[in-house]
């Protein structure tokens, strides 16, 4: 990202501020960290190797069915609706940055709903819904609550794509006799994939992550993976969480390190 | 390269094909959806669990009772406290952030974005673990000889107001970083060569100037954390009622949704008046440089 204000002299800040910043990336951090030392931590006050370093809380994770079953269902629920809110998003993110039709005002609009609604009331709305609808509470269910609140997320991240897009290339093809069929899939789409991609990485992630929305729409036995989390802090603090704490983090810091490689800049809902 | 603002978009008389399907999609899943919760929230709850639609006002009469005032209080309460500390917590940071070396900001700025994709879940129970019985706060505490008994500082008002203002950092530092990004730091040079206190450029010259972003900031916070009571469950033991705690239990336990829908109107009314102020003042910033320039 650079600025035009990039090359002009910036003040230092002073003392207090950067005190309070250490602090922040202290209250930040460390639990993180704790929770990743603890993980590797072996039983404090069992028989064997008191405080020795041990990965059994990690085979305990690996070999519990319904971690296993939480951890499938949250990749199959991501993975349905990221396909869904993707196609959905990037279609009409096309037809927003590129036409002008009558309502594109409100339809931007109703965009920015899901964005500032408290996730509350979308969960609840939905549970009514579905339950008038006669949907079944489930991994269906659930699929379709992620992708409402996801499309409107990938809408946002392909339009700031198309925005900055060079359309002087479509013309050029055109000129040289692509058709538009052509001219989309063989200029158009290559040069937006990034951006699809961000959109699609974001609407894993959230799905993934997402924990309210999903204990509205979920029903009973189809926990995702925060869900069957949330449960299992409920009973208390054990070493097995923290395993699976710091494996959801470790997944999280891989997919940030995607999404950062290829787009630097657009954050979630900025 | 054209400007983009000066292209010529076909202008249709319909929306076209592709826009149809997310039309639809927000139709169906979200309009229609919170349109019933409107309308539930002025039916009641019938005698075998079912819903009789009967147009009564009985479940917002219903929410001004004390009880149920006292809980948006304490919601209110909470939000304005996280959005306060994320707010001065946050804009030091965005400062030292925004003044920071090209390539030192950019590693800054991954450490707090990290966080903020980090389940919610993992982070509260993360600050359960540090603060608890055994936890590294308590044996170094105990180590050093600074208490002699475990403090239990789980299931306090310090524990919510850690996990909260940690959860939502984030939101604040991301938009105040973008304000002050593009802030002019001569400005600040040249009201102290005029003779300005370093008070009075904090108060008189950046606050003013970067208001946009505390104001998107403070909405981006007290938002979400008006109907946040995962966070308080988990680390609070959810010894104060929320407006969270009250809607899903009228939800999933008690079964009475029209309350339930008229409480959440509620809850959306108040988000939505703070969105209103926010406008305002941004428009009145527009309004503002407007005529700044035209002097």
């Amino acid at each position: 990202m650079k600025t035009a204000l990039d090359g002009k002299p910036r003040p230092r800040p002073p003392l207090i501020a950067k005190a309070i910043t250490c602090f922040a990336f202290l209250i930040l951090y460390v639990p993180l960290f704790t929770l990743v030392i603890f993980s590797f931590l072996g039983p404090i006050d069992g028989p064997g190797s008191p405080n020795g370093w041990t990965l059994q809380w990690y085979r305990l994770v690996f070999s519990n069915r319904q971690i296993l079953d939480a951890l499938s269902m949250s990749v199959w629920v991501g993975v349905w609706s990221t396909l869904g809110s993707t196609t959905l998003g990037t279609c009409a993110a096309l037809a927003i940055e590129r036409t002008r039709f009558p309502g594109r005002k409100l339809l931007d609009a109703v965009t920015h709903v899901p964005l500032i609604m408290p996730e509350i009331v979308l969960g609840l709305a939905l549970l009514i819904w579905f339950v008038m609808l006669r949907i079944t509470l489930g991994s269906f269910s659930i699929i379709l609550a992620h992708i409402t609140f996801s499309i409107s997320y990938v809408i946002i991240t392909v339009k700031a794509r198309l925005f900055g897009f060079d359309e002087s290339l479509e013309e050029a093809a055109r000129d040289l006799g692509a058709t538009p069929w052509q001219t989309f899939w063989r200029v158009t789409f290559p040069l937006i994939l990034p951006g699809i991609m961000s959109g699609a990485l974001m609407a894993f992630t959230l799905s993934f992550d997402d924990f309210l929305i999903t204990f509205f729409t979920a029903g009973v036995g189809s926990d995702t993976l925060p869900l069957k989390i949330y449960a299992m802090i409920k009973f208390g603090v054990s070493p097995e969480i923290n395993a699976l704490s710091t494996l959801m983090m470790g997944a999280t810091l891989v997919l940030v390190m995607v999404f950062f490689k290829p787009s630097s800049g657009s954050a979630k809902g900025a | 390269m054209v400007p983009l603002a000066e292209r010529i978009r076909p202008v249709l008389k319909t929306p076209p094909l592709l826009v149809i399907p997310a039309i639809g999609w927000f139709f169906w899943f979200l309009l229609i959806p919170l349109a019933i919760v409107m309308v539930y929230s002025f039916a009641t709850k019938g005698t075998y669990g079912g819903i009789v639609f009967n147009f009564t006002s009985e479940n917002y009469v219903r929410a001004t009772d004390w009880i149920y005032v006292r809980i948006f209080w304490n919601s209110l309460k909470l939000a304005s406290l996280t959005a306060f500390s994320c707010l001065v917590i946050g804009y030091p940071m965005a400062y030292v952030l925004a003044t920071a070396r090209p390539k030192f900001r950019s590693i800054l700025l991954m450490l707090v974005v990290i966080p903020f994709w980090t389940n919610f879940v993992v982070r509260a129970y993360a600050i359960k673990v540090l603060l608890g019985e055994n936890g590294p706060v308590n044996q170094l505490g105990m180590g050093l000889g600074l208490f002699i008994e475990p403090i239990i500082f789980v299931n306090s008002a310090f524990s919510v107001w850690l996990g909260m203002v940690t959860n939502y950092l984030p939101f604040m530092v991301l938009p105040l970083y973008v304000a002050l990004e593009k802030f002019d730091f001569s400005l600040l040079e040249a009201a102290k060569d005029l003779g300005a206190t370093s008070w009075d450029v904090l108060w008189r010259v950046l606050i003013p100037l970067t208001r946009a972003g505390i104001i998107t900031g403070f909405i981006f916070v007290f938002t979400p954390a008006l109907g946040e009571f995962v966070i308080p469950d988990l680390l609070g033991g959810a010894r104060t009622m929320l407006i969270g705690n009250l809607v899903t239990e009228q939800f999933l336990k008690t079964r009475d949704w029209p309350f339930g829908s008229a409480l959440s109107l509620i809850l959306i009314l108040i988000v939505m008046v703070s969105l209103l102020i926010y406008l305002r003042t941004e428009y009145k910033n527009d309004q503002d440089q407007a005529t700044a320039k035209g002097v």
